[in-house]
């Protein structure tokens, strides 16, 4: 299981940002993401009113997430499939491990599955004697060098072509030591055909679900690179891990999220290879598998329904909010702790796992509203973090230094005439301190806000209140 | 029924503040499944026939793939073997068991090679048999049967798609609904999905190594398509046709080895 270290954001971020070759692969990264969605929305006039569709489609579908997973069972099973309902990871993992077991399996291929990250699925396979591939070239490298993804849905996204090369160098020691790697492409064809045997071999293939339909009992992946689709059509056996909010009512409502997922991921208009999975192999087909398992995972989900945090279901898992948000783009995935970085995993951690365990995620942010903005699903992100902020506070899970703090300034701020003379006090102090760079790095008593970010110096001319009844006077 | 199932429901009807849905608001949402209402359809693809072929073309090629077109069915062997050649590959392919391929004029071209059946790990070339084609996107359509099987999409590193013109539609709504008439009960289950549809927009790819696009990851890194102009729009010529498709629509939106665009 991708262990779970969010308590310690704090400290990784730090190390993140003092990381030159981690800082070059976000910067990259990132400003790709932004012009590719940027064009790929500007392409596409009805946009905005599809985001307000693929929210409705959703929250229609979580009011009546019961029916419609019902039905989808019902419509598997028509289909010659198999739906197991899981109420936690260790279910979820035990689920798969006897299905494996069951087929004598000894390799399973994968595609690329955060929900299999969510429950371990890797460590508790090799455990018990299965050897599971990771196959899409991003979570592939992961394996070979043991680390968890950093990004949603660019797995690998915090590494750099030195480190692909040094890596494959040493996972490939069948090939010439000294052979030369042009460019990336020689990487990738490297990795195409290490991976090509391990296809064709595999008795189980394991997927993850971008979504399920109700109507047809079909689980749908959207991958580029195809492997996702190699894995669920060569081996035997086809398991497809989805938690139980993937599901919607009908192709139609699927074909609606689709305009959205890739334009806000990628910027594509669709993804490569959009494949919708329906129970086995028909009769006379040449191809496909002859099981078909659905291992359905609600692992806290369930929870969440009718909470301040209902609106989280609604994630189709884009990450358009991590590649827009001004924290993600400097502390990097990793610095999050858990499967689910940036803005979504800020909310959705301390769901999954509590609030105890992930207590500084909600206040990785800056509130700035671009993860909002750019969400296709219109999930107010900001605000959960705000409530988990407050929860934090009610829980008394925040340090005691900021608790305190807020208290003084809860005290002044219902005292305005207090608060006025204070700020000036204040303010004139710290500009003087401040003077030259414009920001204070270290501050008396309050190293807890400078040891993970700068404080701006006050621009010289005295507080907001101040210049305002100022300028009030001169008009 | 598994206590899982009934505890997972139950915590869903608990935070949803009820119990088990009422028998008429079931058959509301079964209606619901049965009607499959559409949503809001792109204007980009509601234009006239013509200019949906065209539309189709264009982004054909916006995702790196390559199309020919071919006035007649029997006009598919030449334009395969003369693509072959061009791109310096061995006149030989695995080929979809489908009466529309099958049945073309093969032996005009002898040199050519072919066998119809399912694909194998060492197959360089594969033509396969396109259902349908989405014109809002430059997507091929391509449902699993046993005259049209999926590793024909995958496995070769060069895919060639025999599309007639008159199975092109402008959105993907349209093709569901083609899909629910032509194959209605056709399945065990009464139901219409086949084991596996697969929706292909241009040649297999990826950019994880360094967000930078490179093309031929785990599929395809060719993939040519042969339209057949079946119907009278499809001799419609390009030029004479207008772009339905905003500018920014026009342009890829990284080339391979390339990282996507200057920053925003
Ligand atoms: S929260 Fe919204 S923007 Fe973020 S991954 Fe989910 S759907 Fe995408």
């Amino acid at each position: 299981m991708v262990a779970l270290t969010s308590p310690d954001f704090k400290r990784r971020a730090a190390r993140a940002l003092a990381d030159p070759r981690l800082q070059t692969a976000l910067k990259r990264g990132g400003s790709g993401f932004h012009s590719k969605r940027s064009q790929a929305v500007a392409a596409l006039p009805e946009f905005e009113r599809l985001r307000d569709i693929g929210r409705d489609i959703k929250n229609h579908t979580l009011a009546n997430l019961d029916h419609y997973l019902e039905a989808f069972e019902a419509n598997v099973l028509a289909n010659g499939g198999q739906v197991h309902w899981c109420r936690d990871a260790a279910e979820a993992r035990a689920t798969v491990l006897r299905i494996c077991q069951a087929e004598g399996a000894r390799t399973v291929t994968k595609g690329k599955s955060m929900i299999s990250e969510e429950i371990g699925l890797n460590e508790h396979l090799e455990a018990n004697g299965i050897t599971p591939v990771e196959t899409d070239l991003g979570e592939y490298i992961l394996q070979l060098v043991n680390e968890p993804p950093s990004h949603i849905i660019a797995p690998a996204f915090h590494l750099n072509r030195e480190d692909w090369e040094e890596r494959f160098r040493a996972a490939h020691t069948d090939l010439p030591k000294d052979r030369v790697f042009h460019d990336r492409r020689d990487i990738m064809v490297e990795a195409r055909q290490a991976l090509r045997s391990r296809f064709l071999a595999a008795d189980v293939g394991i997927t993850g679900a971008n979504f399920l339909i109700a109507e047809t009992g079909s689980s749908v992946i959207v991958t580029n690179e195809g492997n996702g689709d190699l894995t669920q059509t060569l081996p035997r056996v086809h398991i497809a891990l989805a938690s139980i909010e993937k599901v919607v009512p009908t192709l139609e409502d699927c074909t609606s999220l689709l305009r959205l997922l890739a334009r806000s991921a990628t910027g594509q208009d669709l993804s490569v290879y959009t494949t919708f999975s329906t129970g086995i192999r028909r009769p006379g087909d040449l191809d496909g598998p002859e099981a078909y398992h659905v291992v359905l995972i609600d692992n806290g989900r369930s929870n969440m329904v009718g909470t301040d945090f209902h609106e989280m279901l609604r994630c189709i898992r884009c990450a358009a909010c991590m590649n827009h948000c001004p924290v993600y783009g400097v502390a990097g995935g990793h610095s999050y702790g858990w499967v689910y970085p940036g803005p979504m995993g800020a909310v959705l951690t301390p769901s999954l796992v509590g609030l105890d365990k992930s207590g500084h995620l909600p206040n990785a942010s800056t509130f700035c509203g671009r993860c909002e903005s750019v969400c296709p699903v219109k999930i107010p992100l900001p605000k959960m973090m705000r409530h988990w902020r407050e929860r934090e506070f009610e829980r008394h899970l925040t340090p005691s230094t900021i608790r305190s703090g807020l208290k003084l300034w809860a005290w002044f701020a219902r005292r305005p005439g207090w608060y006025r003379a204070a700020t000036r006090v204040g303010m004139g102090a710290l500009a003087l301190l401040g003077r030259g760079s414009g920001k204070f790095r270290r501050l008396p008593l309050a190293g807890g806000w400078t040891g993970g970010r700068d404080l701006p110096a006050p621009e010289p001319g005295g507080t907001f209140m101040a210049r305002y009844a100022a300028t009030q006077r001169r008009r | 029924m598994s206590s899982s199932k009934d505890a997972i429901l139950g915590a869903i009807r608990r935070g949803l503040r009820r119990g088990p849905l009422p028998a008429d608001q079931r058959a509301m949402l079964d209606g619901r499944l049965a009607t499959h209402p559409r949503h809001l359809i792109p204007a980009r693809s509601r234009v006239s026939r013509a200019e949906q072929i065209a539309l189709f073309v264009k982004n054909v090629e916006k995702e790196f793939g390559t199309i020919e077109r071919v006035p007649d069915a029997e006009s598919v062997p030449a334009a395969i073997a003369d693509y072959l050649a061009a791109q310096n590959l061995e006149p030989r392919f695995v080929m979809a068991p489908h009466p529309e391929l099958t049945g073309l004029p093969w032996d005009r071209r002898p040199m050519l090679q072919l066998e119809a059946r399912r694909a194998r790990g060492d197959d360089a070339v594969s033509v396969q048999h396109a259902w349908a084609a989405v014109a809002e996107t430059g997507t091929l359509l391509f449902p699993s049967d046993p005259a049209r099987p999926t590793t024909l999409n995958l496995l070769p590193e060069t895919e060639i798609a025999v599309l007639r013109a008159t199975a092109l539609v402008g959105a993907y709504e349209e093709a569901w609904d083609r899909l629910r008439a032509e194959r209605g009960g056709a399945e065990p289950s009464g139901g219409f999905m086949p084991r596996n549809i697969m929706f292909v927009t241009g040649p297999s790819r990826s950019a994880d190594i360094e967000q930078t696009l490179e093309l031929g990851a785990h599929g395809p890194r060719r993939l040519h398509v042969v339209l057949v102009e079946d119907e009278p729009a499809a001799r419609t010529l390009l030029s004479e046709v207008a772009d339905p498709r905003p500018e920014a629509a026009r342009e890829p939106v990284a080339r391979p080895g390339e990282i996507a665009n200057p920053a925003d």
